[in-house]
């Protein structure tokens, strides 16, 4: 439990334990990399112990010695089944939706058990990271996930810190734990700041310019405004979402006469300025289902528009200046 | 460590108060009645509280309750230290304990509490019905604590299994470590006056009614193995104390001496083990007459100068012995232990008839065995009855008895006997101690009960020694050659000796009992000697028990870990049938580790090996829904699939 898992008791020896770099694939836990230390509970126990041996061997009482013996018997083999409940997990982790700096991000921890043995008290956390998540896997149940919350400060790649999985299962007399740290990152986008768009869109909320019936391509989809047909409302779209999100309706490429440029240069201020402009100027355009190109000093996307699109121009600019 | 331990959950509650209930429940028979009661209240506040979700009592309420608590403890016991407060106190707080569960280092607190009190009940007790109550508790206090970690959807039953399943793994290290820990003979500190509550018992004086009170208790005195035949019925005498002052009323007992009586054996000796219950008292009540003395240190066994063995401290636990005694033997035939104003003596101004009696015969020139012979011929001849409930005597005790009543129990006989002969000058004494013993056929224990004790008489003459006189058996034989329940009339037969059925049944309970007190509960520093040196550890010492003590629990938790550890072969069938697979891959050279799954492995396959896909992903596939399907496919088409497997 949290008493244990105090990361200033637990600093120094974390430091020494391996691994000290993140694992590729899949991270399987063996016995040499479980760790196990009788904790605050043991240690009373332990006290109550020695006081019962002492009495029982004061008033010479043989079943006092008994149970004694039996207590620290099983004192003794709890141990072994603290590690065997760690034993043998499989562990994977994915990263979860990308956020905005500043957002809280996530990981999701995948975790097989493989022999199908109940798994209980499983206490998962990122190091530095608080409130620790619990899993318990059933007989049988051989696949389980936890997702594990954190700050984001930066923009950019988000490599996973490593993780610490403890438990103080069956009798919490002591504390077992590992470093398991299967190699993942998360991008993290840099935070928007939301300043007007730069001229060039002509969509300025009159929508009858650009929802015209049979006029040009099909290009792109934009949420529904309340006034609006239902005529050219993209019903396959909403029925994937069964009705989760917003009705969209069908964009025309005639309904555009010219495509918006977000650029770095009709930005100002240090880099990470412009980056949050161009960021918020994204999200913009693309909530209002305009077509936009991005360009920046090392990279041009040219114009177009949808979540793929967006993605890719918020990806530029979570990794500017590296656009590899 | 953090200020934050979890909150404890609603349904760990129930758990918690079930701990405190069963154990301090069982001392609720032995603490005061307020404690016992508040105790009570205290839980069933506690219960009513978390039926309710009320919330918890007021910290000024509970800093009050612990006050009073205290309190009483000091003005009940005048201390808070010693056995009998510490238990007190520890019922008391398990029960306070109870008013502020809030997180888990409180539930661990009430855990530890939990299986220090349950240590307390062999304080009263540690027999079988304690000991089986003992596991019941420690399973329940276990499954408790399995609680507070496991998930909440584990139901009661599974964590009582688990915790029973936890704790018969430590059950064969439990028996290492109480075989080969060392042993240490306490006390460690000094007892309390109240470490041993008053037990029933021969004692150093002898009043009429001592032993027919005795004879009501069916309580067992000891037991005994002779390592060759049981001696006779008639020869079962059990010596204990010798008196020789009388006061007109009680017998007591005089200096043991430091000397030792001058003993001749004859004939063949018996050796014997003793198994004394504590009746502490220094008496080890060997078979008369003793001559080999066990040679425990601890013991410090000696002959005293009237010829009763003596330990030189009291039996304060059931303690087992070796012993050997002679039946036939002569006792200071010398005399040097004979004082003629000592074993002369009675009390001036009592029982004028008696005296007049004795002196009677002395006139007569009666030889010594002539005095007995003349005893013995009245208690036999005129009308003495023996019986477990004789009249009041008066100040004069022994003329009433002899004159009027003639009604008594064996002390009567015996001391009526004694004073006739000392008024005849010849010098006499009381011997008390046990007559008879009944071998448990179930075990082959001899058993001697409280009901078995016994007084008779000794006389000395001179080259003879100390003669033993039973004038019991002048009056009824039948006490001496089976046992009191033969001997006595219908009016008083003794309400443990009725049915014959309830009479095996009580037979193999004790037999039982006996194991349990020999093997279990009498399992010390010198049984712990004996069996190193059955092991052929002839000079064991404490260092070749912690070496063993080692040696094996390494070989137990090394078994364990194996038996935990090791992938057992599995006894699914679709599994075993996969394992075949992958040991079939392995021989064409593809890596296939145990801890892959088999759809991991497949798809490494498609890059490996990909004609074997096709076929491997079919078996995959079925062993998968076998083992995770309700409705798995049939053997017979995983079989199928593994014969289509490319060889």
């Amino acid at each position: 439990m949290s008493q244990a898992s105090s990361p200033k008791r637990q600093g120094w020896l974390s430091k020494l334990i391996p691994p000290h770099s993140a694992e590729p694939g899949v991270v399987r836990l063996g016995r040499r990399r479980i760790y196990i230390l009788p904790n605050r509970s043991g240690l009373l126990f332990g006290i109550t112990l020695i006081l019962m041996l002492l009495g029982a061997i004061n008033y010479q009482l043989a079943l006092g010695h008994a149970l004694v013996f039996l207590l620290a018997s099983l004192g003794l083999i709890s141990m072994l089944h603290a590690q065997r409940n760690l034993l043998g997990l499989e562990i994977q982790a994915q990263p979860g939706p990308s956020v905005h700096a500043g957002e809280p991000g996530s990981f999701r921890i995948q975790v097989s058990n493989p022999d199908g043995r109940p798994r209980s008290a499983l206490e998962w956390q990122l190091e530095r990271q608080a409130m620790p998540r619990r899993l318990d896997l059933q007989l049988k149940q051989d696949k389980g996930w936890v997702t594990l919350d954190m700050a984001t400060h930066q923009r950019g790649w988000f490599a996973m810190p490593r993780l610490t999985l403890s438990s103080t299962y069956p009798l919490g007399w002591y504390r077992t734990w590992s470093h398991p740290w299967p190699h993942t990152r998360l991008l993290v986008y840099p935070a928007p700041s939301f300043t007007p768009l730069p001229p060039g869109g002509s969509f300025q909320g009159d929508s009858h310019a650009i929802v015209q019936e049979g006029h040009g391509d099909f290009s792109g989809l934009r949420e529904r405004q309340p006034a609006e047909t239902l005529r050219h409302v993209a019903w396959k779209a909403a029925a994937r979402e069964q009705g989760q999100k917003p009705l969209l309706v069908k964009v025309f490429g005639e309904g555009r006469n010219e495509d918006l440029e977000l650029a770095w240069t009709s930005t100002a201020g240090d880099d990470e300025t412009r980056l949050s402009i161009l960021t918020g100027w994204v999200l913009q355009a693309e909530r209002q289902g305009l077509r936009y190109s991005l360009t920046l000093p090392s990279r041009t996307i040219p114009a177009a528009s949808g979540a793929a699109h967006c993605q890719r121009c918020l990806q530029a600019l979570a990794l500017y200046p590296d656009n590899s | 460590m953090s200020r934050h331990s979890p909150v404890l959950e609603r349904h760990q509650i129930p758990w918690l108060i079930g701990v405190a209930l069963c154990t301090t429940l069982p001392h609720a028979g032995f603490l005061p009645i307020w404690m016992t009661g508040l105790s009570a209240l205290l839980l069933m506040t506690v219960a009513w509280q978390w039926h309710r979700g009320l919330a918890p009592l007021h910290k000024a309420l509970k800093v009050l309750l612990v006050v009073v608590c205290t309190a009483g403890i000091l003005f009940e016991y005048k201390t808070l230290l010693g056995r009998d407060a510490g238990i007190a106190m520890l019922v008391l707080f398990m029960a306070l304990k109870q008013l502020e569960l809030r997180t888990h280092r409180d539930a661990t607190v009430v855990i530890s509490l939990g299986y220090f009190l349950l240590l307390t009940h062999y304080f009263h007790a540690q027999d079988i019905p304690t000991g089986l109550w003992l596991i019941l508790s420690t399973l329940l206090v276990t499954a408790a604590l399995l609680k507070l970690q496991a998930a909440p959807t584990a139901s009661p039953m599974s964590l009582l299994k688990t915790a029973g399943g936890l704790l018969l793994q430590a059950l064969p290290l439990m028996l290492v470590l109480y075989l080969f820990f060392p042993r240490i003979p306490g006390p460690l500190w000094g007892l309390p006056q109240d470490a041993y509550t008053g037990r029933t018992g021969l004692s150093e004086t002898m009043a009429p009614g001592n032993i027919s009170e005795l004879v009501n208790s069916p309580e067992i005195a000891f037991r005994a193995q002779f390592t060759g035949p049981p001696p006779t019925p008639q020869t079962r005498y059990w010596r204990g104390p010798v008196l020789d002052h009388y006061d007109g009323r009680a017998w007591q007992a005089g200096p043991t001496g430091r000397e030792a009586a001058p003993v001749e054996h004859l004939g063949q000796a018996l050796s014997y083990s003793l198994t004394m219950e504590a009746h502490k008292q220094h008496w080890l009540l060997a078979l008369d007459m003793p001559a080999r003395l066990p040679d425990n240190p601890e013991l410090g066994a000696r002959l005293d100068k009237n010829g009763t063995a003596l330990s030189n401290r009291p039996l304060l636990n059931r303690q087992r012995y070796e012993l050997q005694s002679f039946p036939s033997y002569r006792l200071d035939p010398e005399g040097k232990t004979v004082s003629l104003p000592r074993h002369l003596q009675l009390p001036q101004g009592y029982n004028p008839r008696t005296l007049e009696l004795g002196r009677q015969w002395k006139s007569q020139g009666l030889t010594p065995e002539g005095t007995i012979q003349q005893a013995l011929r009245m208690f036999r001849e005129e009308n003495f009855h023996y019986t477990l409930r004789p009249p009041l005597l008066g100040r004069n005790a022994m003329d009433d008895f002899l004159f009027s009543t003639r009604r008594g129990f064996c002390e009567h006989y015996a001391s009526a006997f004694v004073v006739l002969m000392r008024a005849a000058g010849v010098p006499a004494r009381v011997v008390t101690g046990y007559l008879g013993g009944e071998v448990n056929p179930v075990d082959g224990f001899m058993i001697i009960r409280q009901s078995d004790a016994h007084a008779w008489a000794e006389v000395w003459i001179k080259q003879k020694g100390w003669v033993r006189v039973d004038p019991t058996g002048a009056i009824s034989p039948a006490r001496i050659e089976s046992s009191l329940a033969s001997a006595l009339p219908d009016e008083a037969t003794l309400p443990y000796m009725e049915l014959r059925w309830a009479r095996q049944l009580q037979q193999r309970w004790e037999a039982l009992n006996n194991q349990w007190n020999q093997w279990v509960l009498g399992y010390d520093q010198s049984r712990q000697q004996e069996l190193l040196a059955r092991l052929g550890f002839t000079d064991g010492n404490w260092r070749t028990l912690i070496l063993l003590l080692g040696i094996s629990t390494l070989v137990l938790l090394v078994g364990l870990s194996l038996w935990l550890f090791l992938p057992r072969t599995s006894k699914d069938p679709a599994w075993a049938l996969w394992n075949k697979a992958r040991k079939r891959l392995q021989t064409q050279g593809i890596s296939a580790p145990d801890w892959e799954s088999p759809m991991a492995l497949v798809q490494r396959l498609e890059t490996a090996a990909p004609h074997l896909v096709p076929a491997y992903r079919e078996l995959a596939r079925l062993v998968m829904t076998a083992r995770y399907e309700a409705n798995g496919p049939k053997m017979e088409a995983l079989r199928h699939a593994y014969q289509q497997l490319p060889r």
